[in-house]
């Protein structure tokens, strides 16, 4: 019954919970016995909180007993946070060692929200360190394992929210996505991965990379669930200045929408500068089987050139690593987290440089040391000045192609999973992931990747990116959704393909491993 | 090491001076630049933050409206034009008191830009000083460094940090350089800060208490040889605290300045500090290279687009200027040139203005603050503006005068009272027995046991020497110690003795 429990989707399940055929305690313990059978395998959590999430869980339960309506339509189902949001009740380490055991005295937003939910937060999420990279290998606690082969990555940044949905440890779970952290994750463990446009979701209480990118969002199994919490955590807030005074757009109505299969008169854009050298064929081959799926369902799908997409990739690591290396600059041991060298022989500067030195690990330094060179006297103009006229470039290119299309479509990544390991000393090869979703953040408007089936070549998942303007999020779910059960009907729900994993494939990571990265 | 310093003559004919004055200045919003925590001064440490004033991890800020019309206001006021965008930068270094390590100010687009103040100098001459730029920032917070015998962070054996003011908002304001002042520039400096004092004042946009920081001036000072008009190598003093030290740490600099050209050596571009003890400035941090702040747009804000709506809006909430005053009252209150200066000198004119817009006529109003007031001020050693007692009291003093009240003296008493702290002038009376009296029954008592006194007197009245009455007046009001209302004890005295 509970292994039953840990399939469904979040829709279903918060559908037992409020008829009261189930309860939030029982699913919740469920989940709980799902990450203690496989989360040694995945590592896809840094904490889990069981007696917090059975006592909210219990909360929920209380009030449906006395006839309270639910607080939400995800009342009572477990998610999972990316451990870069700020929790009061529990650690928050952005996957750095700067940060260990740090407790913010304050709930992010999102948390918030979630909480007002009633959604039941189950622990926090592995990350690259302060979501720098494309592997989940950058965390200072150890990386997290692809559920569909725990040889390869999960993608990243979010790798642990991803790997933690697509291994039913939970069935949602929130991300953030500055160049693709929610999506590229989304897309190599087969789950649906949304970024929302830019200033739709709350930044308060999310630790900043590049704060003119970063934006959280939803992480499910299916369209729809991906679209309840969409709506659960976006929406206005006055602590966050740059989050947009207008209500969520329709998602949850867009996705239910799309799933009655009509995309007829919907004009969708394949973005022609996606494909070529760098893209893996099998992936190439899975995104245009889903294109002639989106013909099927009625679209009228064109071809449409972004030309400035390809300058998108050096842009974003001009202006992220710049934010990033300001952002980071609070993280000097004097008031929080790690401090290192303060034996008072030494000035305030030597414990800063030796904090960070020990603190930050070598993706979050070259960054820092990218960023700080891009903003120095002389050079701004031409790296950090320059990268923006790039972006602003990539805006017109979007409104352009969005005068022609509803929606613009591509392969969310350029490859399937790739193994542990076999980009970590290639920097240029890890930031290639990310070459088909930084477009969006540059831009600040919506996308999302739902799953395409598995690639030919190596049987691992594909994902299907779909993009929209600003403000305009629901017109990607209502394509995804569309797209989505025409491949469930065709092929099955992908999800439910991944490999059992209570049967350990690998031994736990040591405390040596954990530690010493 | 004592600086040698050239005879400020001598400085003059070799040299001429060129100011850049920068004047940072708290403004008294009820809360923060960029969250809710209050804005107050002198609280126990670390009580009013929060995560974004602390900067925690995942902060961020909400820029304060009333912020952003404070300077606007101070923007109009100074004749600027107020930008129809602006944005704010951050100015990135590390430093234990930057929650942060970096500051959010703005940068290259400020909110107001090309304005000009005209400054009176005490000589009475008056002299136009253009601004450069206004711009917002927030405060950092404050380091104590502890151990050490100079408060510096040099040989302290630990610090400590307050950030109470950290994100407090602070605006700067920026003069263009200042040329042609020659041996007035000192004095110069001095009266244009004690302008915008006056100035921000009026706005009531901020305390402008120097002592306490929220008012602080930094003075760039440079010398070029006369004939020449390319600028020298300038310094900076920094935190220079009152308005007598603006002045005398511009004719320091001077003064050390062309010592130093005149060997043959170089201005060293530095920060320097001002000792108020001696007069001197000394070199602050050297600088090994010039530091990069790596400015750029801040992400976690939006632009300012203030509508020309807004700034008309502002515009009309500018009350009276310090400098529109002057010229109104002149006329108004027929003061010659000297007078007028003299009453800006003694910091008296805006009480004076302030003590008439609260009921008072000018001609007595003056006296009281010229007189009496100064008076009391010197002997405390105070500002008149800081004396305790305020324009409204001053008024309502003057208007028991009037009324018969109070006499002249009886006033000096009233006012003893406030400048005690017993309280508005009624509450004085009354606790003191101040008040005239004017009551015939006890009057009448009192003129009895006066002329029962004084026989003889009496007599010579009744004889039709009314001139002898005087005296009578005289003990009566010996005998009230001043209160009887002297003109009614006459009246009572002749009709006794009415022959």
């Amino acid at each position: 019954m509970t292994t039953e429990l840990t399939r469904l989707s979040a829709a279903d399940l918060a559908g037992r919970i409020h008829a009261r055929d189930t309860t939030a305690v029982e699913v919740t313990q469920a989940h709980l016995d799902r990450i203690a059978a496989v989360d040694r395998a995945v590592h896809a959590f840094l904490y889990v909180d069981a007696d917090a999430a059975l006592a909210a869980a219990a909360a929920v339960d209380n009030r449906l007993r006395c006839g309270d309506p639910p607080a939400s339509p995800l009342a009572g189902v477990p998610l999972a946070l990316k451990d870069v949001f700020a929790t009061v009740d529990m650690p928050t380490t952005c996957g750095s060692r700067i940060l260990q055991g740090w407790r913010p005295p304050y709930d992010a937003t999102v948390t918030r929200r979630l909480r007002e939910a009633g959604v039941v937060i189950l622990g926090k999420t592995n990350m690259d360190e302060f979501a720098m990279g494309s592997s989940t290998e950058n965390s200072a606690y150890g990386p997290t394992r692809n559920p569909w082969d725990l040889d390869r990555v999960p993608g990243g940044s979010g790798g642990g929210s991803a790997a933690a949905v697509a291994a039913f440890q939970v069935p949602l779970a929130i991300g953030t996505d500055t160049g693709g952290s929610i999506r590229q994750p989304s897309a190599v463990t087969g789950t649906v991965g949304v970024k929302p446009t830019y200033g739709g979701v709350s930044r308060y209480g999310l630790v900043a990379f590049s704060s003119s990118l970063d934006q959280g969002g939803p992480v499910a199994r299916t369209v729809l669930d991906a679209a309840l919490l969409h709506e659960v955590i976006g929406g206005y807030d006055a602590l966050d200045s740059t989050s947009i005074d207008a209500p969520v757009p329709p998602v949850a109505q867009a996705a239910r929408a799309g799933a009655a299969g009509d995309l007829a008169g919907v004009r969708v854009g394949v973005v022609s500068q996606f494909r070529g050298e760098g893209y893996q064929p099998g992936v190439l081959r899975a995104f245009d089987v889903a294109v002639s799926r989106l013909r099927e369902l009625g679209a009228h799908v064109i071809e449409v050139s972004c030309r400035s997409f390809d300058h998108a990739l050096p842009a974003y690591y001009l202006i992220s690593p710049s934010e990033c290396s300001s952002n980071l600059a609070r993280f000097d041991g004097m008031r929080y987290g790690l401090r290192v060298g303060d034996d008072s022989s030494r000035s305030a500067e030597e414990v800063m440089s030796l904090t960070r030195e020990a603190g930050f690990g070598p993706e979050v330094k070259r960054r820092i040391m990218l960023g700080t060179y891009a903003l120095s006297a002389g050079y701004y103009d031409a790296y950090y000045g320059q990268a923006q006229r790039v972006r602003t470039l990539i805006i017109r290119d979007f409104a352009a192609a969005f005068e022609r299309v509803d929606v613009l479509v591509s392969p969310t990544a350029p490859t399937t999973a790739f193994r542990l390991g076999e980009r970590v000393g290639d920097p240029l090869a890890m930031y290639l992931s990310d070459l088909c979703t930084i477009p969006v953040n540059l831009a600040g408007n919506a996308a999302l990747s739902v799953p395409a089936g598995l690639s030919d070549d190596d049987g691992l998942p594909v994902g299907l990116q779909v993009m929209a303007p600003a403000l305009a999020d629901d017109r990607a779910y209502r394509v995804a959704a569309a797209y989505e059960v025409a491949r469930n009907a065709a092929d099955g729900p992908l999800a439910h393909r991944v490999p059992d994993l209570t049967e350990d494939r690998l031994p736990p990571p040591s405390i040596a491993e954990v530690v010493g990265r | 090491m004592t600086a040698v310093l050239m005879d400020y003559d001598e400085v003059l004919e070799r040299f001429e001076p060129v100011l850049g004055l920068e004047v940072h200045v708290e403004l008294s919003t009820a809360t923060k630049m960029f969250c809710g925590c209050a804005n107050v001064f002198g609280a126990p440490p670390n009580t009013h933050v929060c995560p974004t004033c602390l900067g925690l991890p995942g902060s961020l800020p909400v820029l304060n409206r009333a912020a952003v019309e404070s300077v606007m206001r101070i923007g109009l006021a100074l004749n600027c034009s107020i930008a129809a965008w602006c944005q704010f930068a951050r100015k990135n270094y590390f430093y234990p008191d930057m929650p942060k390590n970096f500051q959010i100010s703005q940068y290259d687009e400020p909110i107001a830009v090309h304005g000009s103040v005209e400054v009176q100098l005490a000589d009475g001459s008056t002299c136009t000083v253009d601004i450069e730029r206004a711009h917002m920032e927030e405060d950092t917070g404050k380091s104590l460094h502890v151990g050490g015998s100079t408060g510096r962070i040099h040989g302290a054996s630990h610090s400590l940090l307050d950030y109470n003011r950290a994100g407090v908002p602070l605006i700067e304001i920026v003069t263009k350089p200042i040329v042609g002042a020659g041996a007035r520039a000192p004095a110069l400096a001095r009266a244009y800060v004690t302008a915008l004092r006056d100035l921000l004042r009026a706005l009531d946009v901020s305390d402008v208490r120097m002592d306490q920081g929220s008012l602080r001036c930094d003075a760039n000072v440079s010398l070029m040889p006369r004939g020449s008009s390319t600028f020298g190598t300038r310094t900076e003093t920094k935190n220079v605290n009152s308005l007598r030290s603006v002045e005398r740490a511009v004719r320091h600099e001077m003064g050390r300045q062309a010592a130093v050209l005149a060997s043959g050596g170089e201005v060293v571009q530095e920060t320097r500090h001002f000792d108020e003890a001696t007069g001197t400035t000394s070199p602050g941090r050297r600088k090994e290279t010039s530091e990069d702040y790596r400015y750029f747009p801040e992400p976690d804000l939006v632009p300012i687009a203030p509508s020309a709506e807004w700034v008309q809006r502002l515009r009309a909430t500018l009350p009276e200027l310090p400098w529109q005053r002057r010229a109104r009252v002149r006329v108004e209150w027929s003061l010659s040139d000297l007078e007028l200066r003299d009453l800006v000198n003694a910091g008296a004119l805006d009480l004076i203005a302030a003590t008439v817009d609260a009921g008072a006529p000018a001609e007595q109003a003056r006296s009281w603050w010229v007189s009496y007031l100064s008076q009391q001020a010197n002997s405390r050693g105070v500002e008149l503006a800081d004396l305790p007692i305020t324009p409204e009291q001053v008024a309502r003093v003057i208007a028991l005068v009037d009324a018969g009240g109070l006499t002249n003296n009886l006033a000096r008493q009233v006012v003893d009272g406030i400048l005690a702290g017993e309280g508005e002038p009624d509450e004085v009376v009354a606790a003191r027995g101040l008040a005239v009296v004017s009551d015939d029954a006890e009057l009448t008592a009192a003129v009895e046991q006066a002329l029962a006194a004084h026989p003889d007197v009496a007599e010579k009245i009744r004889g039709g020497k009314v001139a002898a009455a005087g005296a009578i007046v005289g003990a009566v009001m010996k005998a009230t110690s001043g209160q009887a209302n002297a003109q009614r004890v006459r009246e009572l005295v002749l009709a006794r003795c009415a022959p």
